[in-house]
């Protein structure tokens, strides 16, 4: 790999329960101007664009051919769409850039949960034959896999909510995120899963910006190169995998070359508290690395979005000096299925 | 800002679906009360299930018949049942290993509370009365406190096997259409066409969604546009769609309204289907107690020159 690729800004919403007011194109154009505008390109200076989201969040098909339009796609451009995390976008546009197809690249992702019932939205993403029928909530296998990882000795409750309330508590120097601060230890979702490990249901959008070598250079003082990105799938029985492990997110993190050198930051998307335990786990995080100082997607969970928000806290914080090697996680799928691992250092200092 | 209009949507659909010949034998087996499992090549038996080995990739078709009992190997307590789910009272959900398989199925467990289920606790099938091949032929499992019950050694056989199944599907939405779309529906409510205006290339959308599609910013400034329009682009449709109530063949238009840079598609009556052309000026017709044109008819005016509307093709 001889061409280096560097997240160069990012921007997000600010993540809310409900956007009613906006359209998806409405909640998104204020954040792409904000990354526009951070490296003054404009739409025409953009090599690449490339998209995540999910017409079932919304109920609504084609809509990411609508929110195009915050875009401004003229003169044509070259665009591209996934129907996944924008985490899984960022992943397209980094390798169109190690191509050489182009230097710069815009990603962005959104979500809109609130007109609908993402707990049962995110059925139709299962086994269409054997468990969909079932209709078991996202919520519901989430709680399986926290009851097997109580089961084999890796938590309990009380470790369960600690991961809330340190997520919670880092939220509050987040001005994006949805819920911060100290929760009542409420009542259980579906047991053993109790409100305060489950993710905040909201809106919201993010962009990213990626420039290939001298170009970031030019775009960012201090660019947060993308040493490598990998992801990997497991089988999707539940009943054939090890709930208490992510085989999948450590092979992706061995390949994106997390496993070379310490990280000092991770930014794991763990919409469940209990996910963050098998997390650490899988990618061998110690104490001594900084998980979440963003508050994580236990603070604001837009789905298809909040992958692709880790790679762009985590590049935040190499911007800033606060990092120089970051891990930047994002998931798909029940009980974390499916894992992309990037892995972005900042110059040395 | 006028009110954010919301409507309920509801996105139904029976997904209709063909099964290979592993899956045909599982659900067609459900319909007759035996739980079959299939054997990979090292000798692992999935339940429920697979056509290829999830490790190996081999192709798998050697069926075996696992028993109705098994172990629970993870749980977790649903105490309000959403719709749809296997159980209308609180219940747990489960992965049962059984017994002569090695792997877990996922079920609903009827237990009378969390407190009666465990992990490694014995559970067996509760058949639904009514069993038609498919997942939900199994209402249930229930604790089960007695021997293994010995698998009778179905081979995956069946008289009548099952090729296909339907797996209906409804989501239930709130549909807002946001602040643009929600000014131009309002304004449609009387009777009125409003537009908004691009603050950079000066072009008027109808209907608006927020957004310059060309310059990628917000617009704002609305604009009335119409009544009256010019049809730029046509066609006939000669096939009737389910449900509709036009009678073919009809005219569909792209029609730019006075005041426009964009076209809006809407039905033209009022004349018949071969007569109409481009440059036909029309105008709306509102039928009562709807918030959109029925359809546009003809003014009478003379027809658009091609050269005041050829830039909105």
């Amino acid at each position: 790999m001889t061409r280096q690729i560097a997240v160069v800004a990012f921007a997000q919403s600010d993540h809310r329960r409900s956007t009613e007011e906006s359209s998806e194109v409405e909640l998104l154009m204020p954040v792409l101007h904000e990354v526009l505008g951070r490296t003054g390109l404009r739409t025409a200076d953009i090599g690449f664009i490339c998209s995540g989201s999910s017409d079932y969040l919304a109920g609504r098909a084609f809509s990411f051919t609508l929110a195009l339009d915050g875009v401004g796609a003229w003169p044509p451009v070259s665009e591209s769409h996934v129907e996944m995390d924008g985490a899984w976008a960022l992943y397209e546009a980094w390798t169109k850039l190690l191509t050489g197809d182009a230097d710069t690249a815009l990603v962005y992702s959104y979500g809109k949960c609130s007109p609908g019932s993402v707990r049962d939205v995110l059925t139709r993403q299962l086994d269409p034959y054997y468990v969909a029928p079932l209709w078991p909530d996202a919520v519901a296998l989430a709680a399986l896999q926290a009851q097997a990882l109580i089961d084999a000795g890796d938590t309990d409750e009380a470790a369960l909510a600690a991961v809330g309330a340190r997520s919670r508590a880092d939220a509050a120097a987040n001005p994006h995120a949805q819920r911060t601060g100290p929760l009542p230890h409420d009542d259980h979702v579906v047991r053993p899963l109790r409100t305060g490990d489950c993710p905040p249901v909201g809106d919201g959008a993010a962009a990213v910006i990626l420039a290939a070598g001298d170009r970031a250079r030019e775009l960012c003082e201090r660019p947060a190169w993308i040493r490598g990105v990998d992801h990997r799938i497991e089988a999707h029985s539940l009943g054939v995998r090890d709930l208490t492990d992510s085989p999948s997110a450590r092979l992706a993190a061995e390949k994106a070359g997390a496993f070379e050198r310490p990280v000092d930051t991770a930014e794991l998307h763990a919409p469940f508290s209990s996910q963050e335990i098998v997390l650490r786990k899988a990618l061998r995080l110690g104490d001594d690395v900084r998980v979440n100082p963003s508050g994580g997607a236990l603070a604001a969970n837009p789905v298809m979005a909040a992958g692709l928000i880790r790679v762009g806290e985590a590049a935040a914080r190499i911007h800033r000096g606060e990092s120089d090697r970051a891990l930047a996680h994002a998931t798909s799928g029940p009980c974390l299925q499916q894992n992309l691992v990037a892995v972005l250092e900042g110059d040395p200092r | 800002m006028p009110e954010v209009l919301k409507a309920p949507l509801v996105v139904e659909f029976p997904f209709t679906r063909s099964l290979g010949p592993v899956q045909s034998a599982f659900l067609t087996g459900l319909r007759e009360r035996v739980v079959l499992g299939v054997r990979t090549t090292d000798g692992r038996t999935l339940v429920p299930p697979v056509e290829y080995d999830p490790v190996t990739a081999d192709e798998l078709r050697d069926l075996v018949e696992v028993a109705p009992t098994g172990t629970v190997t993870t749980w977790a307590w649903n105490h309000e049942p959403r719709r749809a789910q296997p159980l209308t009272t609180p219940f747990a959900w489960v992965l049962v290993r059984l017994d002569g398989a090695d792997t877990a199925l996922l079920h609903a467990l009827d237990a009378p509370g969390p407190e009666a289920v465990r992990t490694g606790m014995r559970v067996r099938v509760r058949w639904a009365a009514e069993r038609t091949g498919a997942i939900t032929d199994i209402a249930c499992f229930e604790p089960y406190d007695g021997p293994p019950v010995e698998p009778g050694g179905h081979t995956g056989e069946f008289a009548d096997p099952l090729t296909g199944i339907v797996a209906p599907a409804r989501l239930d939405y709130t549909y807002s259409p946001g602040r643009a779309q929600s000014a131009y529906l309002a304004a449609l409510g009387e009777r009125r066409t409003v537009g908004e205006r691009c603050p950079a290339c000066r072009k008027v959308y109808v209907p608006p969604r927020g957004a310059c599609p060309t310059c990628g910013v917000a617009t704002s400034e609305q604009v009335e546009a119409g009544p009256r329009g010019t049809v730029t682009t046509f066609c006939i449709v000669n096939i009737k769609a389910k449900n509709l109530d036009i009678e073919v063949p009809y005219v569909y238009a792209h029609i730019a309204l006075d005041g426009a840079d964009l076209a809006l598609h809407a039905r033209i009556g009022g004349i018949p289907y071969d007569q109409v052309r481009m440059g036909l000026r029309v105008e709306p017709v509102w039928t009562p107690g709807v918030r959109h044109p029925d359809h546009y008819r003809p003014t009478g005016e003379p027809d658009a020159a091609y050269d005041t509307y050829k830039e909105l093709l």
